[in-house]
């Protein structure tokens, strides 16, 4: 198949250590923590209480809107608390939190499966996966069940499974396609069923070979979904990357990859997707890399979510040296964690704990215009020139350089030899914008009621006065009579 | 987990750093150095020594002035690369204050009143080259022929001595401008000065950044192999030479000098790989590069032909230096989604269509 090559990219050392390693389940930890916003969209809402004992699967909190995902308990247990718990977030702010203590008999609610998915109707499936919680498990968390839906509006013709797995250290997809192969394929077969979509193509980086002819095994006689495999270059995993390797288009600006037929789906999704529609699962469980320089025995583990990091940490025998930074995610697009007491949740890909040498952080100096940071850009950005604006407050400046275009891939940060955050500065001047968007908005509506006000003052004003005139032109009439009677 | 301040990703980095740049610049450009001091002894040591030291001092000097800290800059090798360039375009016999003074211009008034570095507008070690010919026409045009290393030449630099077959002379551009400035044919002037036989070995009057094409491409071409500078300006600069002096002289081969000696002699192999590529002062988008190469090559080409001097390279990039913003303020890269005249992309329903026919391997 023709491959084409998006602008940019980068190499970065890829550090697939635990590549080889196959899941392995984690012993049950003694409380799960499950903040109810594991998602883009409206935060779920809790329907247990405090005490209530809960099934393995039984729903915690459903979904709320129209973008949104239910939370399950990912084991049997007690309720112990319903409270604010700080999220696995650079802020460390808290979110409202289930707190679940697993009475260690892992006990299934009822499950119902279906023996034939290809029965079912488009929403019936996309019903089911969005009643089953699940997510975008590329790190996006979008409500897959949203994204199964735009089949309805739009022909779709290719439906990707992103299987690129591009971020350094994080070696969860590539364990789960040489592990789960068939699943996945079943999984992308009831997607392709929902989408009413002929033909699905997995792509695979070429660092993962033993993930490629896993995966071949399991297309095999099967002439909708293909493998491809694809170079190996970051940001390859991201949606508007990839598009552009399989299909030589561009996400138009401004629309959905579906305004050109095409749909991304990650394979952990993928799995997910099978586990739901054919036995019944909630997603209550998924792969983590565990892994990082610091970490004493780097793991690719099945964790229920609700798992403390630190819990993690100690099952991979704690640290070998001093960790700097814990990341929740890869090393490029991953967040820094404010502490180790937070849980694994949904869009979790990996625990990387990165000792001083890996991070290779400097002192940062003036930018001396190399243009590294161009050459690297996947999007065709300028970002030395965003990043200048940005930095003295010019947003609307740095607007026009494309900042609304950037994907926050890193890449420019990577390369750039004067150290300069790059990333940082683009995050602060998009933060800038949605505030400014905001109390615009608000500005807005505020003059809206002020107008409303005055109308209704005036309003109110007129009536008196009119009020007031009749009662006098009535006085009036009666006095008149008062007289032609005298 | 030491910080509780949100830091955004990228958690790690490229081993490249800026100080690494500026020593793999260095690098390269050591083959041509050492020939050019092996050919012409120990004076063209001492200048490039002095040089380079005027250099790192004026850095020095203007961290000091403005408040930096000094040993976070210095050690950059932004400096000793400004020196080291310009003493490659120096005669190598220049008396030491040419040096001097060319590097503390380059760094005061190139580099430092403009806010140090990165934001100069002008190549600094071009705009010293500029000042320097312009304020010292003879001590800038007196090319001494090639004298190796040997005893003798220690005794140049330490004991005044002149050495009895000591010669100096005019480059081959400066040669050719003056004769065929006299009428003369160039064929004639050719066959009459026996420097251009010398002409593809290097072993010729010039600077020591001249004397060398081959080992300065060398240098060049492994900067470009460890990406450290695009194809783009080179290959635009020194095509366009080659295009106009090949046009030039097919039309009248009596009158104006060829490719060969357009590209081997004067400084327009150390332009096209080291001086116009600068990063801070040239453009940064692909097709600006190009645009700029070619504006350098085309400017190279008129001023030697028909300029006030007969060197024009240091002129050339100064003057694309200038207009630089101006083609980063046009020329920018096509963004992801959209077309280049910023409209999004569309392509047609049979195209979209199309796509359902793809396969996997």
């Amino acid at each position: 198949m023709k491959l084409f090559r998006f602008k940019g990219g980068i190499h970065p050392d890829s550090h697939k250590e635990t590549g080889n390693k196959s899941i392995i389940p984690l012993p049950m930890p003694a409380r799960l923590y499950l903040p109810v916003q594991q998602h883009i969209g409206a935060p779920a809402k809790p329907n247990v209480s405090i005490g209530q004992h809960v099934m393995k699967g039984e729903l915690l909190a459903g979904s709320q809107g129209a973008i949104s995902a239910p939370i399950h308990a990912p084991t049997s247990g007690t309720i112990v608390d319903i409270t604010d718990y700080t999220a696995p977030h650079p802020s460390g702010l808290p979110v409202r939190t289930i707190i679940l203590e697993p009475d260690g008999k892992d006990e299934w609610i009822k499950l119902t499966g279906v023996e034939d998915p290809f029965s079912l109707d488009a929403e019936e499936i996309a019903a089911r996966v969005g009643a089953a919680g699940i997510v975008g498990l590329g790190g996006a968390t979008f409500p897959s069940a949203v994204k199964l839906n735009l089949g309805k509006d739009n022909k779709i013709y290719t439906l990707i499974i992103n299987g690129s797995e591009c971020e350094p250290y994080l070696t969860c997809d590539d364990q789960l396609m040489q592990q789960q192969a068939e699943s996945i394929v079943d999984g992308i077969e009831i997607m392709l069923h929902a989408l009413h979509t002929p033909k699905a193509l997995i792509a695979i980086e070429d660092n993962k070979p033993a993930a490629i002819s896993a995966m071949q095994k399991a297309c095999e006689n099967n002439d909708k979904v293909n493998v491809v495999v694809v170079p190996t270059l970051y940001p390859m995993g991201s949606e508007k990357q990839m598009i552009k390797t399989l299909t030589g288009m561009d996400v138009p600006a401004g629309q959905l990859s579906t305004s050109i037929g095409v749909l991304v789906h990650n394979v952990g999704t993928a799995n997910a997707v099978h586990r739901a529609i054919r036995f019944g699962e909630p997603l209550i469980s998924r792969v983590v890399t565990i892994g990082g320089g610091a970490i004493k025995d780097p793991q690719n583990i099945d964790v229920p979510l609700g798992t403390l990091v630190s819990d993690l940490i100690d099952y991979c025998g704690g640290y070998k040296s001093k960790a700097e930074r814990i990341l929740m995610g890869g090393p490029m697009m991953g967040q820094l964690l404010p502490t180790t007491s937070v849980p694994v949740v949904k869009g979790s890909s990996g625990i990387i704990a990165l000792t001083t040498k890996e991070i290779a952080q400097h002192q940062t100096m003036p930018c001396i215009r190399c243009g590294s940071c161009i050459s690297a850009c996947p999007c065709g950005l300028l970002p030395l020139e965003m990043a200048n604006r940005a930095r003295k407050g010019d947003i609307e400046g740095a607007v026009e350089f494309g900042l609304m275009d950037c994907i926050s891939c890193g890449s420019c940060s990577y390369v750039c030899p004067s150290f300069i955050p790059l990333v940082q500065y683009f995050s602060f001047a998009k933060g800038s914008l949605a505030i400014q968007k905001k109390e615009k908005a608000h500005q807005e509506e505020t003059r809206k009621l002020a107008a409303l006000r005055t109308e209704r003052k005036e309003r109110e004003q007129k009536e008196k006065e009119a009020a007031a005139a009749k009662r006098k032109a009535e006085r009036e009439a009666k006095r008149k009579e008062k007289e032609a009677a005298l | 987990m030491t910080s509780t301040i949100p830091v955004s990703g990228p958690h790690t980095h490229t081993i490249n750093n800026v100080t690494s740049v500026m020593l793999k610049v260095m690098l390269a450009l050591l083959p041509a150095t050492v020939f050019g001091i092996y050919l012409f002894g120990w004076p063209a040591l001492n200048i490039f020594f002095i040089t380079i030291a005027a250099a790192v001092i004026s850095e020095i000097f203007c961290l000091y002035l403005a408040g930096k800290p000094i040993r976070f800059f210095i050690f950059d090798g932004s400096a000793v690369l400004t020196g080291w360039l310009l003493a490659m375009t120096l005669p190598p016999w220049s008396p030491w204050w040419v040096g001097v003074v060319g590097s503390f211009f380059a760094i005061v008034i190139g580099k430092h009143v403009f806010g140090g570095i990165g934001q100069n507008i002008f190549n600094p070690a071009m705009l010293a080259r500029v000042v320097l010919l312009i304020s010292f026409p003879l001590e800038l045009t007196t090319w001494t022929n090639p004298y190796p290393l040997s005893s003798e030449s220690l005794q140049i630099t330490f004991m005044s001595h002149t050495p009895a077959d000591f010669v100096s002379g005019a480059s081959i551009l400066g040669d050719i401008r003056t004769e065929v400035g006299l009428g003369h044919k160039l064929t004639e002037i050719l066959s009459n000065n026996p420097e251009y036989t010398n002409i593809l070995s290097g072993f010729m009057r010039g600077s020591m950044g001249e004397t060398s094409a081959w080992l300065i491409l060398l240098g060049g071409l492994w900067l470009m192999s460890q990406r450290l500078i695009s194809w783009h300006i080179p290959l635009a600069m020194l095509g366009t030479v080659a295009i106009i002096s090949s046009i030039f002289n097919l039309v009248n081969p009596e009158q104006y000098a060829g490719p060969v000696i357009h590209l081997l002699s004067g400084g327009v192999m150390l332009g096209a790989f080291f001086i116009a590529t600068d990063y801070v002062t040239s453009p940064n988008s692909n097709m600006g590069k190009l645009i700029f190469g070619a504006g350098c090559g085309a400017l190279v080409y008129i001023i030697r032909t028909w300029g006030g001097y007969p060197e024009g390279v240091a002129f050339a990039v100064v003057i694309m230096n200038a207009l630089t913003p101006l083609i980063d303020y046009y020329v920018r890269p096509r963004i992801y989604g959209y077309k280049r005249k910023g409209v999004p992309v569309k392509y047609s329903e049979k195209k979209i269509s199309s796509l359902s026919k793809s396969d996997g391997i």
